[in-house]
């Protein structure tokens, strides 16, 4: 079995095969693959018995479940208001400096993804940005070259 | 005209939540009546921003007939300028399960969910932790309530309660119409009480000290204490517990910086005050006899002179133009109409009159946009245009 089915098919096991259980299957493949591939989207259709439209439909609706290939670090800067009030652009022209690549592109060694997002809920400590689950707050330039050198150092090492 | 309240500092929402089981076990004691009277004489109204009456939720949920209802914490905190919530399910998490435990047990509900935002993601380990103590107890003293975390996966409009329960049932999230209102058709079209994380944190200081203790703090229409979280250019960012009903002029003197420009109330949804308005201008839910009072989910973003409000507003649009959730015109179209427009005017393409019609088409948004994002894009566009309509023109 495709390693992918077989994940969608333990997540319905897990949550359920019933439309409210749509949303944490779609997360689920989105935590492990990074992103829901259109053979992601159809699995789970068939998987939970829906129109493959309608899971299209809920998986394009929100901002964090992503259908286009991501890389293993997915960083999303704020950029909303305060943040953007605080030297979010400074923030941002560091890690295009640093990993070469530019807001919505994916480092060609697939490690890094850049993205900007909206209020993260972090404005008494901005700039702020996510790095996957992890939050980084009160962000300098140098701040968040020592941010990317940690997880680079920990790619390298291959421990992460 | 001038406010004469004061700035006063409260301290209930994060003091310490060691006796939730007393405070749970008392007032599971307690009839659904007794319970809601007390909310309702406390004058408790919601924290999110909306202000509906708590109390009035609650009876209006427990006298829905149905066999299955739901208790949901609110916990998609998006609007910019706000971090209460997070504050809350950190630091005393058990004040907000016992809270929706107590509610279940006023309307008759077995389950409670909380929707967490998904950049809160990183709450829900110890979230989980406390959840699963309070459940033990829960079974140890036999009472029947259920609680489970769903995770948002990024999307502003799935705090509008009507667009959490779609994206709760698996759907994508667009509002519904209204009515039919969540107390009778809700989550799964069961009678649903939904209230904001900070709500139900105060309704656990009124189910403690009763609701006088409550409605002694605040001012008339505005009663109770609120957190207010304060961001932007200050010395001092963070959250802070306040009484309802202070004057504008007096938390800019403590909080700004000496040179305060503006100050945005209620976040990106809200209204920004200039200058010369901060002391006609309270604090609180709206049907005060004098003055302009103005609510707020608690966020406070100060401006100070170096701010462009072009800029801010620009920000502002970009935000809304992005989490519109597309479903009705007047906000799809809206919202991306407003932000080309002002750009058009800020390079000259545009006169400034096109301001005025710009204006106009919030007001439409405000008349016809199917739920609270389209209808409030409206507060700020204006506040901002009519106030510094200059820095919108050159």
């Amino acid at each position: 079995m495709n390693p992918v089915s077989e994940l969608i098919k333990n997540l319905a096991d897990q949550h359920g095969r019933n439309r409210h259980n749509l949303l944490p299957i779609l997360q689920g493949v989105v935590e492990q693959e990074k992103y829901l591939s259109e053979f992601s989207m159809i699995e789970i259709a068939r998987e939970l018995d829906l129109p493959a439209s309608e899971v299209y439909g809920t998986a394009t609706f929100y901002s964090f479940l992503e259908h286009k290939k991501m890389g293993k670090y997915i960083i999303r800067i704020c950029k909303t208001i305060t943040c953007s009030m605080k030297g979010k652009n400074q923030i941002l022209l560091a890690i295009e400096d640093m990993l070469k690549i530019n807001v919505g592109e994916t480092t060609p060694d697939g490690n890094f993804s850049l993205l900007q997002t909206n209020c993260l809920g972090f404005c008494h400590k901005a700039p702020a940005m996510l790095i996957n689950n992890d939050v980084y707050t009160e962000l300098t330039p140098e701040k968040v070259r020592e941010i990317l050198s940690s997880y680079l150092k920990k790619q390298k090492e291959g421990i992460a | 005209m001038t406010v004469n309240y004061q700035l006063k500092r409260a301290d209930f929402i994060f003091k310490n939540e060691n006796d939730w089981e007393d405070v749970l076990g008392k007032s599971i004691g307690r009839t659904p009546q007794e319970l809601i009277n007390e909310l309702i004489s406390s004058e408790l109204k919601g924290r999110g921003g909306a202000g509906f009456p708590t109390g009035l939720k609650w009876k209006l949920s427990a006298e829905a007939e149905s066999d299955v209802k739901y208790v949901i914490c609110n916990a998609d905190e998006g609007e910019p300028g706000t971090f209460k919530d997070r504050e809350i399910l950190s630091r005393v998490p058990f004040k907000v399960l016992t809270a929706m435990a107590v509610c279940g047990h006023v309307i008759g509900a077995k389950e409670g969910y909380i929707y967490l935002r998904g950049e809160y993601f990183f709450l829900q380990p110890e979230l989980n932790k406390a959840i699963d103590e309070f459940e033990y107890y829960c079974k140890e003293t036999n009472l029947d309530f259920k609680i489970k975390i769903f995770m948002g996966s990024g999307a502003y409009i799935c705090g509008e309660e009507t667009a959490l329960f779609e994206s709760m049932e698996g759907k994508r999230g667009e509002p519904r119409n209204k009515p039919p209102f969540p107390t009778n058709y809700g989550y799964m079209g069961k009678p649903t009480v939904i209230n904001n994380v900070e709500t139900l944190a105060h309704t656990f200081t009124i189910f403690k000290y009763g609701a006088k203790r409550f409605y002694d703090l605040g001012v008339q229409y505005s009663r109770g204490s609120k957190l207010f979280s304060v961001s932007g250019d200050t010395p001092k960012p963070g959250i802070y517990e306040l009484e309802l009903g202070m004057s504008l002029a007096d938390f800019v003197e403590e909080f700004g910086d000496g040179d305060t420009k503006a100050v945005q109330v209620g976040g990106a949804s809200g209204f920004l005050v200039p200058r010369k308005r901060f002391a006609e201008t309270a604090i609180g839910f709206q049907g005060k006899l004098t003055g302009i009072s103005l609510p707020t989910g608690g966020s406070m973003m100060l401006f100070n002179s170096s701010r462009s409000m072009f800029n801010v507003l620009d920000n502002y649009l970009e935000f809304f133009r992005e989490e519109s959730c597309g479903q009705c015109t007047p906000c799809r179209v809206g919202c991306q109409q407003l932000l080309m427009g002002i750009k058009a005017v800020k390079r000259g393409e545009k006169n400034a009159r096109y301001l005025d019609k710009l204006l106009t088409l919030t007001e439409t948004m405000k008349l016809t946009a199917k739920c609270g994002l389209g209808q409030s894009v409206a507060n700020s566009f204006s506040s901002i245009v009519e106030n510094f309509r200059e820095e919108m023109i050159y």
